[in-house]
């Protein structure tokens, strides 16, 4: 089979064209070249079909258990479901490197669709941007993790995959974050396009939102995905450790957040220019910057691909020239945008400043907390430890203030905030807010602590700001556009997961003990039952399944059956919880150890809500999905030739 | 004001400077420095794995320097480290000191008839005891003792030979320079 | 090189499960100053995880250690000193204050303070800009 050969072929000739993407793109509108500008569509035509054509290769070679390709030896087996085995091509370094040179070639073709519209140099810009990115990582992944290596002589059968990844949301996880992180380049390569003309005005924002957006949503979605996998694949009950790995995605959604609000302000009227620039470079920067800390070995983690520092040395060096060159672009080109606009105390732009702000303190908090031990580290000291007691309360510092403003924000307008005019029903909806949440507190839940009532307080009151407008446009029969809709399903995402965290948070009920089969624990209203203990068998695994029976007052609710599994080729233990769902609040059984005596080690677990978490994310996402398909968004080819005789190095505006 | 707009550059040069710095560091940045270094080797009274009925004890081995190794043989790196052990043992600089960590004397007795014995005296720490006062967190780890019973040294990981002449050699000589003095 | 791979290895393997504790003190009181302190040491074979919720044997000694010192009568503090005497100040989830840890635990604080002066200043030029701006903004009415 020369799949591996065709694949390893196709990756480098995916390299030249990228370097011709990268090439035309650039030198072509800098020189004034229109055919070097029309050749770069071409070349991210073509570098799209090589890359695809080599992540085929490497997929069809993982289904064909070709163990003479060292990375599928390293991560397959003979026993490897047919599913885990397309996944697979994901499980490690390598081939979740060519995954993600995949999605950059992915939307780098929509963006090349998108841009058809605007005008030609622009737009050859942006993709050259991109080809460098790709030509970055695609001589990155030959040269240093080249997945098509074959194996002399052959192995006889695989390692199988880490049996942690043989999951359905391992399936979906990765595309979906990495297609949210490597989104997050189109908004650098506009940014970098703006640097390269020396020009960024309104006209630019509104080209930039979608695509900012829709790759937000997809960020969105899978640290939602990871989360939830997480809390029932480990079984721990946990949904977030602050691990680095976690902190490396979640800091480019801090980012493109911040990002996503101050478009809004220079699309609207202007303003904010280089900050939007330096976000735009920042977001982008944090993925890479994530990108480096997961396969380098300089941080260890759960997550981490297997250190080698050859490697670490290498992304470190792209790292550098990427970020570096733009930050060099943004120091010669920023200096130039300046805006003469103007807005009062309470109006929405200063409300978008605040939450930049905040958003941006939020950042700093798990950036420092992430770099902490290595910076300790460099300077010789001893290591620190940053986990969870550093995370929670020094992360909330900055959110709360940030949650509070979303409801005076979304009321305020443009410029000159008007907020007085709604003073009474900011009033009225915050007193609803408080009553309500100090009902949830104690009536529904009970024994609150102190944060709850302030949570569900923060949380309600966006829920009726956020529905203010709309149901008053609706009254009026105004039309409402995409952009509100979406903004309004977003921020309505935001207070479920509000809630949804403050109840977790607030409620959780957990606790580990010893039970043998035929014997009944009571916890937190319910009483669980140890009905039975067999063995089970699985494809690669073997292990012992229990059944529990969970009873409310009595009348029973529903069965779990918890599993410990041992995988025979990798050797590892794996705890699959038994998780349901009863009015809201998720039971989590846990099996521990056989302690003798007939008994068993068991983790019992209630967890309020906690399910809002994840579908909060997808709300906000679902949001984010709505507000980029709005029309105004939407290029009409007058529109782009004006852009192009308009605009100049200084805004008057 | 134009300065601040280079601001974001400088920062990332830092940066940069740092993770290369972790980079490079990273192979041996993986063990956490041990605080045990400098302190005085805990006492310990423990049963000898291969004279049964005696005990090996801190104070016997008190007065000249000597290697700790605590192994199991559950430890699949203590079975790549072992013939370096074997090597180290025969330069005869120093004797080494087995601790055996949460195993069974039958597995134990097993193994360095398979393998070899290159211990001096072979102590059993069947509860963790020694262990945790040495604060060992995963075998095996390796520590220099000095002749007046102080911890000089400690590594964490297999040893081999080049990291006992490159690491625990220095530090022996300085030994022997103070004791002739 | 090859080792330190194993070992990382052996590390990645053991994190797959975790650990139930069902150990139980009599005196509530005393349970739940083990259930804190477990929660807040380190595993330190592990890779963040508290030795409460660590399945290494390491971890249940030293939960041992923990409830043989609190039947015992030592406080918190002791038995965390007992810790960081033979494994460092990393063995601490929390890291204790010191001078080295200023800069993290007071970070946002004065983060906060620092953005509320940026905040001000912007907006009071802007502020200031806005009383000679009369152009009207793009579909004002309709938009907000």
């Amino acid at each position: 089979m020369m799949l591996p050969e065709l694949g390893h072929f196709a990756l480098i000739l995916a390299l030249l064209l990228a370097a011709l993407q990268a090439f035309f793109g650039i030198a072509g509108p800098q020189l004034g070249k229109d055919r070097w500008v029309a050749a770069v569509t071409p070349a991210v035509a073509g570098q799209f079909v090589m890359v695809a054509t080599a992540i085929g290769c490497l997929i069809a070679s993982f289904v064909n258990l070709d163990f003479s390709v060292r990375y599928i030896a390293e991560n397959a087996n003979s026993a490897l479901p047919l599913g885990y085995r397309i996944a697979a091509v994901w499980g490690a370094h390598e081939g979740s490197l060519l995954l993600w040179i995949f999605l950059l070639a992915c939307w780098t073709l929509a963006v090349a669709i998108g841009v058809a519209k605007l005008p030609k140099r622009f737009g050859a810009r942006v993709l050259g941007v991109l080809g460098f990115v790709s030509f970055a990582f695609l001589l990155f992944t030959l040269a240093t993790s080249n997945p098509f290596l074959r194996l002399d002589p052959a192995a006889p059968d695989g390692r199988d995959l880490n049996p942690l990844l043989q999951d359905p949301a391992l399936a979906i996880h990765p595309p979906m974050l990495y297609t949210g992180y490597v989104g997050f380049a189109v908004a650098f390569a506009f940014a970098g396009a703006a640097m390269l003309e020396g020009k960024l005005d309104q006209t630019w924002a509104r080209w930039t939102r979608p695509w900012t957006t829709t790759a937000w949503a997809f960020l969105s979605m899978g640290i939602a995905l990871g989360s939830w996998w997480a809390y029932y694949e480990l079984g721990w009950g946990g949904y977030w450790f602050w691990d680095p790995v976690e902190n490396a995605s979640f800091m480019p959604w801090l980012a493109g957040t911040a990002l996503i609000h101050s478009l809004a302000v220079t699309d609207k009227r202007g303003l904010f220019k280089s900050w939007t620039l330096l976000l735009a470079i920042l977001a982008f920067s944090l993925s890479l910057l994530g990108t480096f800390l997961v396969r380098s070995g300089v941080i260890v983690s759960v997550h981490s691909f297997a250190a080698d520092p050859t490697r670490g040395i290498f992304i470190l060096a792209f790292l550098v020239i990427i970020i570096g060159g733009a930050l060099t672009l943004y120091a010669w080109r920023a200096p130039l945008l300046k805006s003469q606009a103007g807005f009062e105390f309470l109006s929405r732009e200063s409300f978008l400043l605040f939450n930049n702000i905040l958003l941006v303190i939020a950042l700093a908090v798990v950036f420092g907390g992430t770099m902490a031990p290595l910076i300790a580290d460099a300077l010789h000291m001893p290591t620190l430890s940053v986990g969870t007691p550093y995370f929670n309360p020094s992360f909330t510092t900055p959110i709360l203030p940030l949650l509070a403003l979303v409801s005076l924000g979304i009321m305020s307008s443009f410029k000159r905030g008007r907020l007085g005019e709604h003073r009474r029903t900011l009033l009225v909806t915050l007193g609803i807010s408080v009553v309500l949440a100090l009902a949830v507190s104690f009536g529904v839940f009970g024994g609150p602590r102190i944060l709850t009532p302030v949570g569900f307080t923060l949380a309600f009151w966006i829920v009726l700001t956020s529905l203010v407008d709309p149901i008053d446009r609706w009254r009026r029969k105004l039309s409402i556009s995409r952009s509100i809709i979406g903004m309004t399903v977003a921020h309505l995402g935001l207070a479920l997961f509000v809630i949804g965290i403050t109840a977790v948070e607030s409620y959780t009920n957990e606790h580990d003990i010893a039970l043998a089969p035929g014997q009944t624990a009571k916890q937190g209203g319910y009483e669980f039952r140890f009905a039975k203990l067999e063995p089970a068998e699985g494809p690669n695994y073997s292990g012992v399944r229990a059944q529990f029976i969970v009873s409310r007052d009595g009348a029973p609710v529903f069965t779990l059956n918890p599993e410990k599994r041992q995988y025979w080729v990798q050797r590892s233990v794996q705890t699959e919880a038994g998780i349901g769902t009863h009015h809201g609040t998720n039971i989590l059984i846990a099996l521990g150890e056989d302690l003798g005596a007939n008994k068993w080690s068991v983790r019992l677990q209630l967890r309020p809500l906690v399910n809002y978490v994840w579908v909060a994310a997808f709300v906000m996402a679902l949001g984010g999905g709505i507000a980029a398909s709005d029309r105004r968004y939407r290029i009409a080819r007058s529109e782009a030739s004006e852009a192009v005789s308009a605009g100049g190095v200084v805004e008057a505006k | 004001m134009k300065t601040r707009f280079i601001v974001p550059l400088v920062a990332f040069v830092v940066l940069a400077g740092i993770l290369a710095y972790g980079v490079k560091r990273a192979p041996e940045k993986h063990f956490i420095a041990s605080v045990m270094v400098g302190k005085p080797v805990p006492e310990f009274t423990l049963p000898s794995l291969t004279e049964p009925g005696k005990m090996v004890t801190s104070k016997e081995l008190h007065g000249k320097p000597y290697i700790i190794n605590v192994w199991g043989t559950w430890c699949y790196a203590c079975r790549e480290e072992h013939s370096a052990l074997m090597s180290i043992q025969q330069l005869g600089q120093v004797p080494i000191v087995g601790v055996d960590w949460r195993d069974t004397d039958e597995d134990a007795l097993a193994w360095l008839a398979q393998l070899g014995n290159p211990y001096s005296h072979v102590a059993v720490d069947k509860q963790g005891r020694l262990a945790i006062d040495l604060g060992v967190y995963g075998a095996p780890e390796t520590f220099l003792i000095d002749a007046k019973g102080v911890i000089v040294h400690k590594h964490v990981g297999p040893l081999s030979v080049e990291i006992f002449k490159r690491d625990f050699e220095p530090k022996l000589k300085e030994q022997t320079q103070e004791g002739a003095s | 090189m090859r080792a330190l791979l194993l070992i990382l290895i052996a590390f990645a393997a053991v994190q797959t499960a975790f650990a139930i504790d069902p150990t139980t003190i009599p005196d509530p009181k005393l349970q739940a100053r083990y259930q804190n302190l477990t929660h807040e040491l380190r595993c330190m074979q592990c890779l963040n995880q508290s030795i409460a919720d660590s399945p290494v044997e390491l971890a249940g000694e030293l939960r041992n250690e923990v409830r043989e010192m609190i039947v015992a009568g030592k406080t918190d503090d002791e038995i965390r000193d007992y810790m960081v005497a033979r494994y460092g100040e990393f063995i601490l989830f929390r890291p204790r204050f010191s001078a080295r840890n200023v800069w993290l635990w007071f970070g946002p604080a004065i983060m906060l303070i620092v953005g509320a002066f940026i905040a001000v200043r912007i907006i009071r030029q802007r502020a200031k800009l806005v009383e000679q701006d009369n152009e009207p903004l793009e579909e004002e009415a309709a938009e907000r």
